[in-house]
């Protein structure tokens, strides 16, 4: 299609051939130039005048030539319009709108501590359904280091063997209960431990919040203050 | 991908979820299925922040993954469903007008949050629902299960496709994600709960229909808080069986335009009986007999056997020939398809050259192919404006060139050169454009709002004060003070922003139809 489309374009000829045109552009005077074909088969008669070549691209807006038909309008056309803003608006406050992180400002204030601006450790506002996802989406959230409570196993004291076998008999039995107390406590505690692991493996929002010993909404950072007007001026302001 | 789309898709994602999903979307797109780590990479973006975009974008069924060999998994965007992100409007006003308020708020909560359980959207609802009535009077849990069940059997609300039960003997390690799975015959299966409540208040009570397959629900889990009856369970809106509804009423009403109501009725008629049973795409509905079709007519029409064989001999001849007759009577889908689009590129070459542009165009589609003096002869114009009108469409790519050489090698001066419109390549172009038009329409829009943005907080920030004034009850003269804040020339401003707002707003809706129809017709075409 190169060379077809190239003989309509008669305004922009290509001017590093001038073997195919003597003279381009214009077409006013006498010799147009030789083509390979009848150009009367294509509609350009003699003497016809041929528009000028462009030398640029074309404007920006052009002049539109015919008016535009107008909008529908109607209760349907505004209902739509209004939903559309709506939504719009909507989306913007849901969890699946990510802002992107605030800057880090040049020093670190103490206010920071109080201002739970965005959710912690880049972790996600919602809760999706994590069966349904990969799990390497999963953001671990870093964890306190939660004491752990040492199990003190009551030491046994060495017993001297004042008495005869029967009482050593009976402190053995005693002692075998014992160990059997002691061992099912062990393995509950095990499995606590287990319990804990797992539940920290998960992602948990709620023990990160209690980190401050204050109550966030409690605290005022001092911004608003002085800029309240004030209706009566019999008090004074200290 | 083409540029074009690409560019729409970044600004719809920016619009919706914002800069780091936009991003990581964009991404997506152009460079196709990716795993983790080479998204993180290749954007720049921390590990987390691209977790993050993730899964929203999985929640809002843009992205899927799938896993490969040695436990890599990739993911994938939708380019298409990020686009349909523009109709979203569209979709939720269908529901409003086939199912009310109700419908109406169900499809939103589930377009706005991708996916969600019965149970959650239906309490959802209620409470919108209840805070918009009278005091005193609340929503009921079940009327609007009652929707809910209605949008499923009419198919506008389908399942997500489901995790696979975990049998007992898991072989080593879970997966690193599951693979999820689509159940035919289950996607319209509603579980059978009774959700006994109402707005605001909840106390549900659940019961396991016994019919339930106990395979398809996964496990439920005993937790602290009360278990979900639904766990597990997820719907979507289907978007295709919207979209079916739309191509629907744009040939229903089409005849109605070309004929007259009563043949519209007809039409709707059949496509109506002819919904559920017809697969999405197919270039016909289902063979009907007249007798079928009257006696499903609407009951409010009361025309004879003969009235409705007379209209249908009517419609099978007309010439644009929407119908097809073979003892029995079809929809031509695709056909019809196939003429709204042409409609379109008819009107769009009308408004944009002029009517006696738009008159050859009518021309070289009717008869095909057309020489330059033919053209001239059939439309009754002269030459010169002739030529120049073909050289202007052809430049615009909506009419092209059809060379039939005389002699084998090609000599211009004998060989014929004909005019001829191909549909399909045109739709495409035009499609490009729509495209093109609505990221310029959002773009702009944006620029307007961000040339404006002081004055906008400053109006919000006064309607704040005016609002909290009012609910403590201020006198006229304050509140009269306090909207003197703004002046008149803002006001004035401010009044010129929203009409512009808004008028790019509509013509986004606009374009979004043509790009509905052409579309559908590409999509048609290409199935076939």
């Amino acid at each position: 299609m190169t060379e077809h489309t190239r003989v309509f374009r008669i305004g922009c000829l290509n001017p590093q051939a001038p073997s195919i045109m003597a003279s381009r552009g214009g077409g006013r005077g006498c010799g147009r130039g030789q083509l390979t074909f009848n150009v009367e088969a294509v509609g350009i008669g003699k003497g016809d005048a041929l528009p000028p070549p462009t030398l640029q691209p074309s404007p920006l807006f052009p002049p539109l030539e015919f008016r535009p038909v107008p909008l529908p309008s109607g209760e349907e056309g505004e209902y739509v319009l209004a939903l559309k803003q709506e939504l719009r608006g909507a989306m913007r406050q849901l969890p699946y709108f990510i802002r992107p992180a605030v800057p880090k400002r040049d020093v670190e204030r103490y206010s920071d501590k109080y201002q739970m601006s965005g959710p912690i450790d880049n972790a996600i506002d919602w809760n999706p359904d994590w069966r349904r996802l990969p799990r390497e989406l999963k953001i671990r959230v870093r964890k306190l280091q939660k004491e752990r409570t040492t199990i003190i196993l009551p030491k046994r004291p060495p017993k001297t063997t004042e008495d005869k076998e029967e009482t050593i008999q009976k402190l053995e039995t005693l002692e075998k209960k014992e160990e059997e107390v002691t061992s099912e406590e062990d393995e509950e505690k095990e499995e606590e431990e287990e319990k804990e692991e797992e539940e920290e493996e998960e992602y948990d929002e709620e023990e990160h919040e209690e980190e401050t010993d204050y109550i966030m909404s409690y605290f005022d950072n001092g911004e608003d203050f002085g800029g309240d007007s004030d209706d009566n001026m019999d008090e004074a302001i200290y | 991908m083409t540029q074009a789309e690409i560019k729409l898709c970044s600004l719809l994602l920016q619009e919706h979820f914002g800069e780091i999903v936009e991003k990581i979307g964009v991404h997506l797109i152009r460079t196709g299925s990716q795993p983790l780590r080479v998204i993180a990479h290749d954007t720049g973006t921390s590990l987390d922040q691209v977790k993050k975009a993730l899964c929203v974008l999985i929640q809002h069924n843009l992205v899927t993954y799938q896993v490969h060999k040695r436990g890599v998994v990739e993911y994938e965007a939708q380019c298409n469903r990020v686009l349909r992100m523009l109709r979203y409007p569209r979709y939720i006003y269908t529901a409003k007008t086939l199912y009310s308020d109700t419908g109406e708020l169900i499809v939103e909560e589930l377009l706005l949050n991708g996916k969600m359980t019965m149970s959650a959207v239906v309490k959802k609802v209620a409470d919108r629902l209840t805070e918009t009535m009278e005091d005193g009077k609340t929503m009921d849990y079940a009327e609007v299960s009652n929707t809910f069940v209605r949008l499923v059997d009419t198919h506008f609300v389908q399942r997500c496709p489901l995790v696979p039960a975990t049998e007992n003997s898991d072989t080593g390690p879970p997966p690193p994600a599951p693979t999820l799975v689509v159940s035919e015959k289950d996607m319209y299966l509603v579980p059978k709960l009774s959700l006994i409540g109402k707005g605001k208040r909840r106390r549900s009570s659940d019961e396991d229909a016994t019919g339930e397959p106990k395979a398809k629900r996964p496990k439920q889990t005993t937790d602290n808080k009360e278990p979900i009856p639904d766990d597990g369970i997820y719907w979507q809106a289907n978007l295709d069986r919207f979209h079916q509804h739309f191509r629907d009423q744009a040939i229903v009403s089409a005849v109605a335009n070309r004929m007259d109501q009563t043949s519209s009725e007809i039409v709707r008629t059949m496509l109506r009986m002819s919904e559920v049973t017809t697969p999405s795409g197919a270039p016909f509905t289902q063979p009907l007999s007249s007798n079928e079709i009257f006696r499903s007519l609407p009951v409010g029409y009361n025309i004879s056997k003969q009235v409705l064989d007379q209209y249908l001999t009517l419609l099978a001849d007309d010439p644009v020939s929407l119908f097809f007759f073979l003892f029995s009577f079809f929809y031509y889908l695709h056909k019809a398809l196939g003429s709204l689009a042409t409609a379109t590129l008819e009107s769009v070459v009308q408004e944009r050259f002029g009517s006696r542009c738009a008159r050859i165009f009518r021309l070289v589609l009717q008869k095909k192919h057309l020489e330059q003096k033919q053209v001239e002869d059939f439309a009754m114009i002269p030459a010169k404006e002739a030529k120049d009108m073909l050289y202007k469409m052809l430049s615009e790519n909506f009419i092209s060139l059809q060379e039939i050489p005389k002699t084998p090698d090609h000599a211009p001066s004998r060989t014929f050169y004909l005019y001829t419109v191909n549909i399909l390549s045109a739709a495409r172009m035009l499609l490009h454009r729509c495209y093109k038009s609505v990221a310029n329409l959002i773009e702009r829009r944006q620029f307007e709002t961000k040339e404006n943005k002081r004055l906008l907080e400053k109006s919000q920030r006064v309607e704040a004060i005016i609002a909290s004034m009012q609910a403590t009850g201020a006198e006229e003269a304050q509140l009269q003070e306090i909207e003197e804040m703004i002046t008149a020339p803002e006001r004035q401003q401010l009044e010129t922003l929203k009409r512009n707002v808004n008028k790019l707003d509509a013509c986004e809706i606009q374009v979004d139809e043509t790009i509905f129809l052409l579309e559908s017709y590409i999509e048609s075409t290409m199935k076939r």
